[in-house]
């Protein structure tokens, strides 16, 4: 990808216009076709569809519908197309799709973007439907080009035959574009699968070990300012006036403006931006903001869970009758705001030019990033550049679309030319858009054989989605990201109730790696260990007799994971299972007692998201949810003072996972042909419970508030 | 005043602020991008650069630190314990987001430089200033001992 070369100076190039019905409007419209000539092999070749171009040169480079960031994406979508065409796997190569929804929706979204571990599930069909196309086209010129029918032509690992003929995919794309592109191809049947299922390796890892891999801070462009904003100090405050006397007697600062976010400095270089911010001096209106300290809010968030919540989501049975004069049980589970803390922290390139605005970023949502980008800077182009992203774990997808918002205004504000706007890790840290503050309240009733007579849970948590352009998809109801993983309880209960108190703060939140999961996950893996041991049965087995024949896929990964562990040694076990985004994960700790804190040593996992694409993503997948997940169980968290002022302001504050506290871990994948779900985000949510059923199984002492170990 | 130093091998002046931290000075002046930005406070690694044959933390060393000093960068990373570490971290695909390991390749390098066969807690000791937030610690772990068995050969 050669970012510095405009993009117009290939529009003179061979475009050849093929493709699926529709696609030869769309690509005017959008510009995909001088896209496709941007690619790896040269200029010519097939456009076979969308998604496929096959170069001269025998490159097949798959256009990725979905941002990279780590999840693996880029090899999986690949792997679909490459196993439907036949082809071989050092022929792929795989680039960013322009943003276009019409072409690259994410069918589970409507709109083009990525979340909830969908990449794969809604794109298996569409990806090995462009393969399958590509490879009949190819296979129709080959026929032509032999003389013989179509089917007596083979392919294999990009060779197309017919007797002792031969070709290449190459050689065969210019005539392969003259061909007709079938309207709905066969795929293969599983059986018949030869890459899907195997290790494949990356197709990015070779440019992410030389520096050759270009994320949007990387991106350069001709009189290009770098810009960095002064952000209020408090969430909900707004600017009231400021001085740039100083700021603009700084060498390279170029311009300071205000901007609805807060003042932004333009300079010539990240330095001077830096030093130019450091001189500025604001006002802050704080008369909305935030004042409240972090224990003030958890025991306001404390009580409303125990008096359950407005919106009572789930009711089986009559739990107030069951719980009245029985033995209770009764836990409160507390969980703080987190920081995503992608490594590389967000920023965005525009150049705006008359008409038209150039955009690169690492945007997870491209329809709803594009379209703030043309209402503020009031073009009727946004070419949007999806950048590799230095990790997001869901912080690049905001609903509210904040980042390109902030972009556009520094834009608009400097007019023609180009920005880049860089976020400091203190931007980061002290910038909101949290995991929210949630706190869990559970009380339960056993019957004589240790079955669940009652369980009554209220969650206190602010929504992520209310109050946001995605509220609508909740249709009035609840929003279910607050309380996901707490209904449809696994375990069988006689009489049940799940009721959420809406919370509300000027501190934004947002989807945090497994989203609701993250602390639901937590609380009833960690309640029901406690149920299971108050009544003496063994964690394992306890859980398979407290579940139905619905809980199949949950017992599989449960007993699988059992039989892998090695549970042998002198040290705790902890257990946890969680079905999240369709994807059914078991987890067993191995903890040891380092420090009066625990260590999980050994983690093994068992996992099973349907057709394993790519066992080698999942496996990678799998260690880093678990290292993200133990992150926030030991360390991380967002705290405010009394006043409202955010106390953690880089790595130092907000502490987060380093190599010497990562477990060793063993992953196994269950057999499956289901259609594939995800696994970018389940991997993450059995570990902390896991580690704290451990902890408690080995010293008695029940773990309820994270993180473990707070930041003195 | 210019200030003059080397770059993966060429002669290198530039003029700016003495202050400039040698991150910006290689991304922003010499458009190295492969050394990158995570928090300007030593505290993340993946800034980290070879200085005269040691590795350091690109963001906290002012370019005037650096007068005559002989730099290198992950584009100009060369030699047995290098190519050993790129090709390990490539064999077990290493990166996820990718965005740390240009730091972490840094690192390994300077560690199978100083000791040829790394325990676990050596490499825990020398890794441990270099955050990856996507958690690929295992596979850095492994890349490691698969360079260090590479090298031995």
């Amino acid at each position: 990808m050669n970012i510095q070369t405009s993009r117009r100076g290939f529009l003179t190039g061979l475009i050849v216009a093929v493709a699926l019905p529709g696609l030869a409007r769309a690509q005017q419209k959008s510009g995909a076709a001088a896209f496709f000539n941007e690619l790896p092999g040269g200029s010519g070749g097939m456009s076979a569809n969308a998604f496929i171009r096959v170069a001269p040169d025998n490159t097949v480079t798959v256009l990725i519908k979905h941002i990279e960031f780590g999840q693996g994406p880029y090899t999986g979508l690949t792997t679909l197309v490459a196993e439907e065409m036949d082809a071989d796997w050092s022929q792929m190569r795989a680039a960013a799709a322009p943003a276009d929804v019409e072409l690259y929706a994410n069918l589970a979204m409507g709109m083009q973007g990525t979340g909830g571990s969908t990449a794969m599930a809604n794109s298996f069909m569409q990806m090995r439907k462009a393969g399958a196309g590509a490879r009949a086209m190819l296979v129709a010129a080959a026929a032509e080009r032999f003389g013989v029918p179509v089917d007596q032509i083979t392919v294999e690992k990009g060779i197309v035959k017919a007797g002792d003929q031969s070709t290449s995919f190459g050689e065969l794309a210019e005539a392969a574009a003259r061909q007709t592109a079938p309207e709905d191809p066969p795929v293969k049947d599983p059986g018949d699968f030869t890459l899907i299922g195997t290790d494949l390796p990356k197709v990015d890892s070779s440019a992410k070990t030389d520096g050759s891999a270009l994320f949007t801070l990387d991106v350069y462009r001709d009189g290009m300012l770098t810009v960095v904003v002064a952000h209020p100090p408090k969430f909900g405050a707004r600017v009231a006036s400021y001085d740039d006397s100083a700021a603009m007697q700084v060498q390279g600062v170029r311009k300071v403006a205000q901007i609805p976010s807060g003042v932004a400095v333009y300079a010539d270089n990240t330095f001077a931006a830096l030093k130019g911010r450091d001189a500025l001096t604001v006002e802050w209106d704080e008369s909305k903001a935030e004042t409240r300290s972090t224990e003030t809010m958890i025991a306001e968030w404390t009580s409303a869970a125990k008096a359950g919540g407005e919106w009572e989501v789930e009711k089986s049975g009559d739990v107030d009758a069951a719980l009245n004069g029985a033995e209770i049980v009764e836990a409160t589970y507390v969980f703080p705001y987190l920081a995503h803390g992608p490594m590389e922290p967000l920023d965005a390139v525009v150049e705006l030019h008359d008409d038209e605005a150039e955009i690169w970023m690492g945007s997870q949502m491209q329809t709803g990033d594009q379209a703030i980008f043309a209402k503020i800077l009031g073009v009727d182009k946004v070419d949007l550049h999806t950048m590799l992203a230095g990790g997001s774990f869901g912080r690049r997808a905001t609903p509210d679309c904040h980042l390109a918002a902030e972009a556009a205004e520094i834009a608009k504000a400097n007019g023609k030319g180009a920005i880049k706007l860089m976020w400091t890790r203190e931007d980061d840290m002290q910038g909101g858009y949290y995991r929210p503050l949630t706190v869990h309240h559970i009380r339960a009733a056993l019957n004589e054989q240790g079955g669940i007579e009652a369980w009554d849970h209220g969650i206190a948590a602010q929504s992520v989605v209310i109050g946001t352009p995605f509220e609508q998809m909740l249709q009035g109801g609840p929003d279910f990201t607050a309380f996901e993983g707490a209904n449809e309880l696994r375990y069988q209960t006689a009489n049940h109730r799940l009721r959420w108190a809406k919370m509300d703060s000027p501190v934004p939140t947002l989807w945090w790696r497994s989203v609701g999961h993250t602390h639901t996950g937590f609380a009833v893996e960690c309640f029901i260990d406690e149920l299971l041991e108050k009544s003496g049965k063994d964690p394992v087995e306890g859980r398979l007799a407290l579940m139905g024949e619905e809980q199949a896929r949950e017992k599989a990964v449960l007993t699988r994971v059992a039989e892998m562990a090695d549970q042998s040694g002198d040290f705790g076990y902890g257990v946890a299972v969680v079905k999240s985004f369709g994807t059914y994960v078991a987890q067993i700790a191995e903890i040891e007692d380092r420090g009066g804190v625990p260590h999980a040593r050994r983690v093994w996992c068992a996992i099973d998201c349907g057709t394993a694409v790519n066992p080698n993503v999942i496996r990678a997948q799998m260690e880093g949810g678990i290292g993200y997940g133990i992150s926030a169980a030991l360390h991380s968290e967002v705290t405010f003072d009394e006043g409202g002022l955010i106390r953690q302001r880089n790595w130092d504050s907000y502490r987060i996972l380093r190599i010497s506290e990562m477990p060793s871990i063993e992953v196994a994948i269950l057999p499956s042909t289901a259609e594939p779900t995800g696994v970018g985000e389940p991997g993450t949510p059995p570990i902390a419970p896991a580690i704290a059923n451990g902890w408690r199984r080995m010293t008695g002492t029940a773990l309820r508030r994270l993180p473990i170990i707070p930041v003195a | 005043m210019p200030i003059s130093f080397t770059v993966n091998g060429e002669e290198r002046s530039v003029d700016v602020d003495p202050d400039t931290p040698l991150l910006w000075v290689l991304r922003d002046e010499l458009r190295l991008t492969g050394t990158k930005f995570g928090c300007g406070i030593a505290q993340c690694g993946a800034c980290t650069v070879h200085l005269d044959g040691m590795t350091r933390r690109s963001c906290v060393t002012p370019i005037s630190m650096a007068e005559g000093s002989d730099i290198t960068t992950i584009e100009g990373l060369e030699g047995p314990e290098a190519d050993a570490v790129q090709a390990a971290w490539r064999a077990i695909d290493v990166p996820q987001c990718g965005y740390c390991q240009s730091g972490q390749i840094m690192t390994a390098t300077s560690l199978l430089q100083q000791i040829a066969s790394p325990s676990d807690e050596d490499i825990d000791n020398a890794m441990a200033g270099n955050i990856c937030r996507c958690a690929t610690y295992v596979r850095i772990r492994q890349a490691i001992h698969d360079a260090a068995r590479t090298l031995e050969g």
